[in-house]
Formats: C-alpha cells, structure tokens, sequence
C-alpha cells in the first residue's frame, strides 16, 4: 500500500458565497443534500488510503471541526495517524500565505512517515482518483504534478482562476496568476502531487527569502529547476465560484446520470452520520425531481429542488428550484422558488418569496 | 472499578424460524426493520436512553451478522472504557461447555459476567420487539415497591390474550399468578419479555433452576412460576406505549403499516429518542421527475422512478420507471426493474425483481420473497401460484 500524506489547504479560501461563507469557512459549505463541500476530497482522499490528514484551517473554523469530528467517518480516527487540524499559531497576525502555516507546523511533515504528499483545496466537488494520478507522477518522474481541468463553467469577469500553459508533452510552461477564464482555458485546480522531502526542502528555503505562496513561489518559480508536470483532469467538476453557480451546481446534482457518477460507480462519499429516521413522504406529498435525506417530512409539493436531513414541508408548502439545508421548515401554504435556505430557517404560513433572476438566500436560523 | 447499579441482559440468540426466509442467514433480531434499522436497534436504544452503559447480547444462532453489526457498540454510545458491549456466546469452561438451553439457562452461562460488575439489578430484555421504553422508570417502580422483580406488561385485546403469557394481578398490580397461553385467560395484561431482578434473587433461582433436571431453563415457564410459588414479590409494571412483537412475518409487515398511518402509531423520527442504528453511509434519495411517492418511508440511497404508494422502501433499494409498488416493505439494496408491480409483499434484503414481474396474491394474502432472490417474469407467476 502506498505511504500517502494528505493535506486540505484551506488558507487560499476566500468568503465567496457571501451569506453562506459569512460565518463558516468555504470547505464547509453544506452541498447535495446532506455533505459538506470538504466531504468530497476527504473521500477522494479515503480512496487513495491517505492514512494521515491534516487540514490548514485560515477562519471560521467551529463548523467545520464539528463536522469533522475525530475523523471516525473518513476512517481517521487512528492512534498514530488520523485526523489534524492545524490552524494559524499567529492569532493576531495577518497571514503571509500558506507557506507560512506550512512551516509552522512543519513537524507535522516531518513526523510523517508518508513519502509522497496530496494537497489539495476544501472545496472542490469532484471525484480525483488519486491512484492514478500518484501512478503518472511517479511513471513521469515529476518533481510536482499539478493537476488542471478545462474550464467549462460560465464566463466570469472576476479574475478568480489561476491557468497553466503546457509543453506538448504534458510539462507545465507557465502559470498566469488571477485570470478570468474562458471555455477551455486549463484552470488550475490548486491540487498537487509532491515527494514530501521536497515539500520540506523547498518550504524551509522560501521562508528564508520571505516566500509565502505556494503556487507562485513553489511552482511557479521553480518551473525551470525541476520537472512540473501537469495532469489533465477530465472528470466532472462545477466551478464555483458565486452564489449563482453554487446553486446551477446543486440543481446539476438532480440529474440521474450524475448522481450515479458521482455516489453509485466509483468510491462512496463520506459525511458526518446522523441518526436520521428515514424520510416520511405523506399522502398529501408531491415530490418529483429532487433529492430528499433523511429526517424529512414531506407534506407539501417539492420540484427540482434538494432538501437536506430534517427539513419539514408542510401541507399546502411549494418549494420549486431551491435548496432548504438541514432543518429548515416551511410551514403551511408558503411558497418559495429559487431560494437557498441556510440551516434552520422557517419560512412562517402563507409567505411567498420567488427570487427571479438570482437566487436569494436566507440566512441561518431566520425566521420570515 | 466501581460495581454498577444495573446491566442489562438481551437476549439475541433465537433463530425467529417464523419469519421464514428472512432467518436463513441471520438471527432475528439482526432483521432489518423500519428502513434503515435492525430489530435489535430498539432494545439497544432503549438501553442508551435509559442510561444504561453495560449490555451483555446473548447469542447462539447465526450470530455473524450480528457480531459485524454491533461490532464495538459505537452507535448506541456502549463503546465504554467500564462496561459497554459484550457478546455472549455460549462458552467452554473448565468442565466443558454446551449449548444455551433456555433463556434463563443463557443468563445463568454467564453469572461471572454479571457478578464482575456486582450489579444490584439485572434487565433481562429480548432483541425482538419493538417499542421505545424509559427502562429507568421500571426501575424506580420496582425500587419503591421493594419487588424482588418485576415484570413490564402491556393491555392486549381480550381475543388476542390467549396467544401471550399473561399476568394475573391484584388491585396493586402485584402479580398472584403466570398463565403461558392460557384458553380461558383472566386478564388482559401479556408479559412484554422485560423484566428487573435483583440480582441476588435471581442468582439463587437461576442455580436452583439448573440443578432440576425437570425445567426447560426459561424465565416465563420455569422461574417467573418458581418465584410466586415461593411468594416472592412479583410486580407488574404497565406499558401503555406501542409495543410490537415481531415475530411473525405478518406481524412484521403489521408493524411496517403501523410506521405509515398519519398520524403514525410509532414515530421513528422522534428527537429525544432517536433510534440508533449502525448506518452505513448513502447518499441522499433522488425522486425522478415521473416519480410518485405517496404515504410511505423512504430511505437514503433510493433511487425513485416509479410509483409507490403506503409502502416502506429501506436503503440502497431503486424502483424503475412504469414501477408500482403498494402496501410493501422493500428491505435494503433491492433492485426493482421497470413496469413491475409489487402488492402487499415483503421481499428480502439483496433482491432483484427483473422488469415487468408481477407480485401481487390474488387472494389479497402477503407475500414474502426472500434474501438475495432473482425474479424474473415466469418465477412470479410460480410464485402466485
């Protein structure tokens, strides 16, 4: 079995999902019904048997540790390995930059019995086989891989992205910091394959010339020294990047095809259990293109919508083209279409709220 | 270690030959109830919310599903560093060892279990009901009333009384008489199989009883019956919740439509007693577009594309377009094709039932398909005739 550190950088996030990354930090944003965005490289991270985890926590942080537990869910829960959240040790400073938070704990490398090092961001919902991705690592003995995928979301004006330029043989020519990408521009996924004694080597001699980025200053300037390969990652994967494409995110999650991609044909994804009772569909229920966990009780009418564990529809209650996170309730005749509701949010009797071109969110624990 | 003031003895170890199929590869109280639960969930989570931390599981029947299942005892808070779970297969010893030969014979097996915690009570319970119970309150119960142990009953219907072991009471619920199925039964109050002993009482019974060779080693028939004959302080302790035996396969799929009635006879989704369960992990249910789902449970890891209607679907099951499924229970991780038709039926965990069969008796009787079954078209037919 391989010997595979895993790092979650989470110092590079940035609050972009206005009221839902007001107060939690990107990678535990709720998605798909009953996960958190982290879930998905945990799990990508479970297939690879990543024995040691750590995730490099910036702010609002609570949520996420009381998501993640002691890690028993991702099978981290081990005497020696396992689960680490390691946090700034500069409370009052502002951050330098990830390579900062790196080298202050790099004991925690060091430690590491692991050779071979995983880092990659919280957000990201997609399925990596990391296997392979080690496997062309090592086949093209790179010193760093750095995996891309082509853009394929909506056009942004905000330069959000960071692209690479490739060598016909798959090397990485350039890295462009901040650029807002076209359809087919190789966005950079902030994901990366590095033997850990380099990632040590090359952290302790940044830190020396105040070299805080590891993009910029890790891969970017070391593009001539050593052999940056890029790999082209082709599976599915939404960009996220606004409130809008969150939710055309979450709706593309309704289709068949992706939910089997996504849960039934490869490695499951793993999230905090709850002991939810299965969901209760009344008679007077009307559901139909929507993903419904448990704990639901639905008596009203859902379409295309995704409803998270313990939301109650009440009788009479529409809900068309939103997301109701866990333990919301609509009551009786309100109305809602294309409304994010943040955790337990109750839309009282009879309300109608329809947002028309973008959706609106409600904020956790409101009461309209 | 500091002794305990009670633990709880379940009894796991009885095949349930009558639900059939179901017990071929399993014991019964390792049978999947309710969606996502295994009938022994109850009992356990009845344990966790009575605070009770130390669980000894009798077992003797195809105990490996149950053994993986119940594994360090995690889910229902009894993965303790003092007590937790421990099961109770029967044993060698010194002088050999044999079989369980009754349920009081199986406590009596393990009495150095017991004694190592010097517990004052003892909870006898079974891992084959279903019920949500406050064992605590039975306690406090048996405690003000000095019983040397005291039994929980619950009211049946009177026509009914005759298929349970009933409890004949006086005007303060002291217990004068057992009768074990009776023809004529005086009274309406049948054993609920949960009974506090103390502990030192019961240890002289449960010797006493193994050295007549005459008993059949079981609490109701031989040391209930023992006990008042020595005028021991029997106490009867009123339930007045729902309570199920599961046992049969009608009482099985009896106790699924009790899940469905609005308001329902038994909520599962109570939030100051949630029933725990070993959960495996599943994505959320996908109710397609066509789909129509109608007074019914639905479990994560459904995948909806037909009709169902007053029907209980349990994890990982997907039911194909043109699909009709009515009055069922549908166990975990069965596949149903397209344009198939299920009435009244319980089909078995790991099944595949192909497009465009048809379970449904025409007698309107239910029908049990067993664990991990094919069928195809030509079989359903087989099957109603």
């Amino acid at each position: 079995m391989r010997n595979v550190l895993g790092v979650i950088n989470l110092v590079n996030e940035r609050p972009i999902l206005k009221e839902l990354t007001h107060h939690r930090c990107l990678a535990s944003v709720p998605f798909g019904g009953r996960y958190r965005m982290i879930d998905f490289t945990m799990s990508n991270f479970m297939n690879v048997s990543v024995s040691k985890v750590a995730i490099f926590t910036k702010d609002k942080y609570r949520s996420l540790m009381d998501h993640l537990g002691s890690g028993k869910e991702w099978d981290l829960d081990h005497r020696s390995q396992g689960l680490f959240i390691l946090p700034s040790i500069h409370p009052d400073e502002k951050i330098k930059g990830d390579l900062q938070q790196f080298y202050d704990h790099l004991e925690f490398f060091q430690r590491a019995t692991a050779d071979t090092v995983i880092i990659a961001p919280g957000h990201h919902i997609c399925k990596i086989d990391f296997n392979h991705v080690i496997k062309e690592h090592e086949r093209n003995e790179a010193d760093i891989t750095v995996l891309y995928k082509d853009y394929d979301g909506i056009s942004v004006k905000r330069p959000l992205y960071h692209q690479c330029s490739l060598e016909t043989n798959g090397e990485v020519r350039d890295i462009n910091l901040y650029t807002s990408p076209k359809k087919g521009d190789h966005i950079c996924l902030e994901t990366y394959v590095i033997k850990k004694q380099l990632l040590i080597d090359l952290i302790k001699n940044c830190i020396e010339y105040d070299e805080y980025d590891f993009l910029k200053d890790i891969v970017k300037a070391n593009l001539i020294n050593l052999k940056v390969q890029g790999y082209h990652f082709t599976g599915y994967m939404p960009f996220i990047h606004s409130l809008e494409t969150y939710h055309a995110s979450s709706m593309e999650f309704l289709n068949p095809e992706i939910i089997r991609n996504y849960f039934y044909d490869s490695w499951e994804v793993f999230t905090k259990i709850k002991h939810e009772a299965p969901a209760v569909f009344a008679n007077s229920s009307s559901v139909s293109n929507s993903l419904i966990a448990n704990g639901c009780i639905i008596e009203g009418i859902v379409e295309n919508s995704i409803i998270f564990r313990g939301v109650k529809v009440r009788k009479g209650a529409v809900v068309k083209n939103s997301i109701i996170m866990q333990k919301g309730e609509i009551e009786e005749g309100a109305q809602i279409e294309n409304v994010i509701t943040d955790k337990q949010v109750i839309i009282t009797r009879d309300q109608i709220i329809k947002a028309r071109k973008k959706p609106m969110v409600i904020k956790k624990e409101e009461v309209i | 270690m500091p002794s305990k003031k009670w633990v709880a003895m379940l009894l796991a170890g009885g095949q349930g030959s009558r639900l059939g199929e179901l017990t071929n590869d399993l014991a019964k109280p390792a049978v999947p109830f309710g969606g996502k639960y295994r009938i022994i969930d109850f009992t356990l989570s009845n344990c966790t919310h009575s605070g009770i931390d130390t669980v000894g599981i009798l077992t003797q029947y195809r105990p490996h599903i149950l053994n993986s299942y119940i594994g360090n005892g995690r889910p229902w808070d009894l993965d303790r560093n003092n007590g937790g779970v421990s099961m109770l297969p029967p044993y060698q010893g010194k002088d050999g060892g044999e079989w369980y030969k009754g349920t009081a014979n199986a406590v009596y097996q393990n009495f150095h279990y017991i004694d190592h915690y010097d517990p004052e009570y003892v909870l006898v319970i079974s891992g084959d009901h279903i019920y949500k119970m406050d064992y605590n309150k039975m306690l406090e119960d048996h405690i003000v009333k000095g019983a040397h142990a005291t039994i929980a009953v619950i009211e049946v219907p009177w026509e009914e009384a005759n298929r349970f072991g009933i409890m004949n009471t006086n005007e303060t619920d002291r217990i004068i008489e057992f009768d074990e199925k009776p023809k004529h039964p005086k009274n309406n109050l049948a054993s609920m199989g949960v009974y506090i002993f103390n502990w030192k009482h019961l240890k002289k019974y449960l010797t006493e009883d193994e050295q007549d060779n005459g008993s059949t080693n079981d609490f109701g028939k031989d040391i209930i019956p023992k006990m008042l004959n020595d005028k021991s302080n029997l106490q009867a302790y009123r339930f007045k919740d729902y309570w199920k035996d599961v046992g049969t396969i009608e009482s099985l799929w009896e106790a699924h439509m009790d899940l469905l009635k609005e308001p329902s006879d038994f909520e599962l989704g109570e939030p100051s007693w949630q029933i725990y369960a070993g959960n495996a992990n599943h994505p959320p249910q996908y109710i397609s577009e066509d789909a129509d789902v109608t007074q019914s449970l639905v479990n994560e890891g459904c995948l909806v594309f037909g009709k169902i209607d007053h029907s209980v679907l349990s994890y990982n099951v997907q039911v194909g377009s043109g699909s009709f499924v009515k009055d069922s229970v549908i166990m975990p991780n069965v596949k149903i094709g397209k344009n198939v038709i299920i009435e009244k039926a319980i089909i078995g965990s790991g099944t595949i039932i192909e497009d465009g069969a048809v379970i449904s008796d025409s007698k309107q009787a239910l029908t049990l398909i067993g664990e991990n079954q094919r069928i195809s078209t030509e079989s359903a037919l087989l099957q109603a005739l």
